[in-house]
């Protein structure tokens, strides 16, 4: 009877597990629904060419114009920007943890690295309105919002990500990969860099993935320093102000409505898709790191 | 002969070089920590006070108490919401799911995307769904059901990676000893878990804290007189507080949003000592 009783439970439990793990899918195919619902009529409403490929972005005009091809080369823009700031230093802090820090100083910089990747992007915008972009208005033209700005404070931002993966993955080469270049009478320095490293690849490889997919995702903490203009094409440069996808939606959401919050939405729908692309690419590299 | 030695030291310069760079990034990456927190705590400290922290909202003290307590409440009622979700999910992931099944992995992609989007498109979601089509309005509940999804894969992963780094001398000791295996994952593995579904929990909330495009289109921007535990109401939590302060662009308001940004780094300051500290104790068990 006991067992019974116990088998019954066994099953109910079973069946609530299995469903909570179904739940996930649920989400991401409710994101995908209710995103698409409402962005796709207002992308094929608006044209498809004309809203990717229309640098004119203009939703008060009449008539109205909807273009977000500015937006696109700003994200494109300071996405770049953080990844040329950020790898370089975030690589090297990670080849520094994982092969030549003492033990007393790691106890130092891992946990620093930790705190930097739970401080708030909002704390991040703040610091970069308040310290960077002062300091870029002070140092070069313009009035510090700026491309150069964001892609500063996405470079920060997106250290902690490139650090502590790409420390696992230089953690992980075999051993006798570095013996048998000592054995070779490499330096320790031409080991790391000439034989780990370059093992490390894709490990590598996925943390700047990772750390793009952050830096095209983030909003908040460049609305508060890039300044938020829409630039015509021609006239985007490194020290003057840009827009985003994401912070056309933050901007301008709190008092659109009709078309324009949808051609908002599609403007996140965008952005949806291209995060899909980069973690699809994401689980080749993977499929193709655990093939070899 | 000669080149050869020439050779040597050039290699042992550009070792020295190397060896330079890689310790000047390691050290850059601190100093740029210290400096943010300095910069924020030094200019926010000496300006909490009493009323900030718990008096009346108006232009004047430009309180945070009603942003504290929406806050709290949206961590209370979405850990609620997903911790038994993550949890229950973890449990499925590393107890009873069979290797290569494909439900599994559709689940496991499923939690890798949750995981990589942008929180700015929860809270897109979150106001296409819970505020307009199930008419939750801008509203905390609102607000907490966003956000419940969006730390789901957080809670979901470091729960499966507690469960896992149970010893299965314990299962089959249970198991042994004629448990079944529901009273086995209840009585031994969760029990053992515990200390790294918490850091899961802790950084969730983290999470939750930090948060801001994800909230500002779902609860909303609004702020209260006193603090309310109205669901139904719209009301900023402490980050939003923070940027609704900083885009003001007054002298009075940016004080308080460096007071607020303390505040927030304090909270992320326990976060992280907390969780480090439960991961210690996994990691001195295994």
């Amino acid at each position: 009877m006991q067992t019974r009783h116990s088998n019954i439970n066994e099953i109910i439990m079973q069946a609530i597990f299995f469903l909570s793990a179904l739940i996930s899918v649920i989400a991401v195919l409710a994101i995908c629904l209710f995103l698409f619902m409402r962005g796709i009529p207002a992308i094929s409403e608006i044209g498809f060419m004309d809203f990717i490929f229309n640098e004119k972005w203009a939703p008060t005009n009449t008539p109205a114009s909807y273009g977000i091809l500015s937006m696109i080369v700003g994200s494109v823009y300071v996405t770049a920007g953080a990844i040329v700031i950020g790898v370089p230093i975030g690589l090297m802090c990670a080849i520094f943890l994982a092969e030549f820090c003492p033990d007393n100083v790691y106890k130092v910089v891992k946990p620093a690295v930790n705190l930097l990747a739970g401080i708030p992007s909002i704390i991040y915008g703040f610091f970069g309105m308040e310290a960077i972009v002062p300091l870029v208005r002070e140092n070069f033209r313009g009035n510090g919002y700026s491309i150069l700005s964001s892609a500063i404070i996405l470079g920060i931002m997106i250290l902690p990500t490139i650090i502590s993966i790409s420390e696992s993955s230089i953690r992980a080469v075999p051993e006798n990969y570095a013996e048998g270049s000592y054995g070779l009478g490499a330096t320790k320095e031409e080991t790391v860099f000439k034989v780990i490293v370059p093992a490390a690849k894709s490990g590598v490889l996925t943390s700047i993935i990772l750390g793009i997919g952050r830096a095209v995702g983030e909003t908040m903490a460049v609305v508060m320093v890039a300044g938020n203009s829409v630039m015509p094409l021609d006239q985007i440069g490194i020290l003057k102000p840009i827009r985003t996808l994401t912070t056309n939606i933050v901007t301008e959401m709190s008092y659109a409505s009709g078309l324009h919050e949808s051609a908002l939405i599609s403007t996140g729908v965008v952005l949806f898709v291209f995060i899909i692309m980069l973690n699809t690419s994401l689980s080749l590299i993977k499929s193709k790191a655990q093939r070899n | 002969m000669d080149r050869s030695i020439n050779n040597l030291q050039q290699r042992k310069v550009k070792a020295l070089l190397l060896k330079f760079f890689v310790w000047f990034c390691g050290i850059l990456t601190v100093g740029i920590l210290i400096y943010i927190l300095l910069f924020i705590l030094l200019k926010g400290i000496p300006k909490i006070n009493l009323v900030f922290l718990l008096g009346e909202y108006n232009s004047e003290t430009l309180s945070a108490f009603s942003s504290i307590v929406a806050t709290i409440q949206m961590i209370v009622l979405s850990l609620l919401i997903s911790v038994p979700i993550g949890v229950f999910c973890a449990i499925y992931l590393a107890e009873y799911a069979k290797r290569g099944n494909k439900a599994v992995k559709v689940i496991r992609l499923a939690i890798d995307t949750l995981a990589g989007i942008p929180s700015i498109v929860y809270g897109l979601f979150g106001m296409i769904f819970f505020v307009n089509i199930l008419g939750f309005r801008a509203s905390v509940l609102s607000g907490i059901c966003t956000i419940s999804i969006m730390i789901l894969p957080v809670i979901i992963s470091s729960s499966e990676e507690a469960i896992k780094s149970v010893p299965d001398t314990y299962r089959e000791g249970s198991l042994g000893i004629g448990a079944t295996r529901l009273r086995t994952v209840f009585r031994i593995v969760l029990p053992t878990a515990t200390p790294g579904i918490l850091a899961g929990i802790i950084l969730a909330i983290g999470r939750i804290v930090g948060e801001t495009a994800a909230l500002i289109f779902t609860s909303g921007t609004n702020v209260l007189k006193n603090p309310s535990l109205n669901l139904f109401a719209s009301q900023r939590t402490l980050a939003i507080h923070m940027y609704m302060l900083a885009g003001e662009g007054l002298p009075h308001s940016r004080d308080m949003a460096f007071a607020t940004g303390a505040i927030l780094i304090i909270v992320v300051f326990l976060v992280n000592y907390a969780t480090t500290k439960f991961a210690g104790r996994i990691g001195r068990l295994q």
